[in-house]
């Protein structure tokens, strides 16, 4: 499992491996906001929280069609399968090494792009914590849907489509611990949501992306 | 480890392929399997090595045993030669990479990066991974698809060093590699093995 996770890190890093794709969307999305909304720094202050959930929620999303789909092409996954690693832990490992090179850059990136935003400055630690928990949840639901779609042509779409409705609950609980947290209201009941849903997700969802994949590699 | 294979049939998209297949594959014995183009045998052996469920029939003998070489080899172009085997060994808890390296003369290609590799070079690569395994039963999908004579022959000579050991080989191909073993030789939906020499006077 750690020559698994080492190997996907290690891709990652590599030419092409597709590392930094996530972080300099976020940051893209981020800068464009202002120019869309005008520089009125309340208006900015208030749907901070929320526009830098949904950039890091988009740049999560971004990535998830390569997660399987490269071990898919080069056989890879085939060979797992027939390795004695349960397939559960390959997708669960699969999805650690997505957290590890998307998600957990996202959350250290994300306070600096909340100065962009003038997100208020008791936003800034909620704002990490809630990108802490909830981007792992984003994770294990992306490899649920990349083990949906492995094998399709153009499923990239199709991933899309299947996984933004998914992402909804950790988005809203996500979002409102960050905006609470700004306006220095009490977080406890939305982050006890968010971190229900993400050990909720991280307990189940990886047995069910385990039973699509063995069907996909039929 | 003996793999017993009793009235086998397959599907490939919902569409019989194989019925009624038995044979067996033996300690230190290779089974070459021969068919037309289509016919199924890529997906007996998917079937065998645990891939995909079989329509009826038993395979017994192959859990955690099989060791499964599809047209795809597995490898990671951003990775080095040894990077490649180093991983494959580690996930099935081995070592022996040296050997493997030795065994499909890979050792100057040990530090470039696959991608690099020509199509030849990879297949190589793609077998040296078979020895890392180290599991007693190889199912071989068209193993020395652009390979060159001399490649041809270390392969067959990797495959008589893990028969000598006590290992067991199916092998789908439509060349002679020289092996002592039998044929299987399959057609539309039924099998039926047939002595190399009988097979090879036919074909030739």
């Amino acid at each position: 499992m750690i020559a698994l996770l080492l190997r996907d890190l290690k891709l990652a890093f590599r030419a092409g491996g597709g590392f930094g794709l996530g972080l300099a969307f976020f940051l893209i999305v981020t800068v464009m906001v202002p120019f869309a909304v005008g520089p009125q720094s309340s208006l900015l202050s208030t749907i901070a929280p929320g526009v830098l959930w949904l950039g890091a929620l988009l740049a999560c999303l971004l990535s998830l069609d390569r997660l399987l789909a490269l071990d898919w092409e080069d056989g890879s996954l085939d060979l797992l399968a027939t390795a004695p690693l349960p397939l559960e832990s390959v997708v669960t490992i699969k999805a650690l090494a997505h957290w590890l090179t998307t998600g957990l850059p996202l959350v250290l990136a994300a306070p600096f792009l909340g100065v962009l935003l003038n997100l208020p400055v008791p936003g800034f630690f909620w704002l990490v914590i809630s990108l802490l928990i909830g981007t792992p949840a984003m994770s294990v639901i992306g490899t649920f849907g990349a083990a949906l779609t492995v094998g399709l042509k153009r499923g990239g779409l199709l991933l899309s489509l299947l996984v933004l409705p998914l992402y909804v609950p950790t988005l809203i609980f996500g979002a409102e611990v960050a905006r609470r947290g700004a306006t220095e209201m009490e977080v406890q009941t939305p982050l006890l949501m968010l971190a229900g849903i993400t050990a909720a997700t991280i307990a189940l969802l990886p047995f069910a992306s385990a039973a699509v994949l063995r069907i996909n590699l039929r | 480890m003996t793999l017993t294979v009793s009235d086998l049939s397959i599907t490939r998209g919902g569409i019989p392929v194989l019925e009624g297949l038995s044979f067996q594959l033996r300690p230190g014995k290779a089974l070459i399997l021969r068919g037309p183009n289509g016919i199924g045998k890529t997906t007996l052996l998917r079937t065998l090595a645990g891939l995909q469920p079989p329509l009826e029939g038993t395979i017994e003998g192959a859990e955690d045993q099989i060791a499964y070489a599809a047209h795809s080899d597995g490898l990671k172009p951003t990775l080095t030669v040894t990077e490649n085997l180093t991983f494959w060994a580690s996930v099935f808890g081995t070592s022996g990479i040296q050997s493997a390296l030795d065994a499909f003369d890979l050792n100057e290609l040990a530090d470039r990066h696959a991608g690099n590799l020509s199509a030849g070079q990879k297949r190589r690569l793609g077998l040296a991974r078979m020895l890392v395994t180290g599991r007693p039963i190889w199912m071989l999908d068209e193993p020395t698809v652009s390979l060159d004579k001399n490649a041809v022959q270390m392969f067959a000579d990797a495959v008589r060093a893990h028969l000598a050991q006590g290992g067991s080989a199916l092998i789908a191909t439509h060349i002679d590699l020289g092996l002592d073993g039998e044929v299987l030789d399959v057609g539309p939906n039924k099998a039926k093995p047939k002595p190399i020499d009988d097979f090879d006077g036919g074909f030739l």
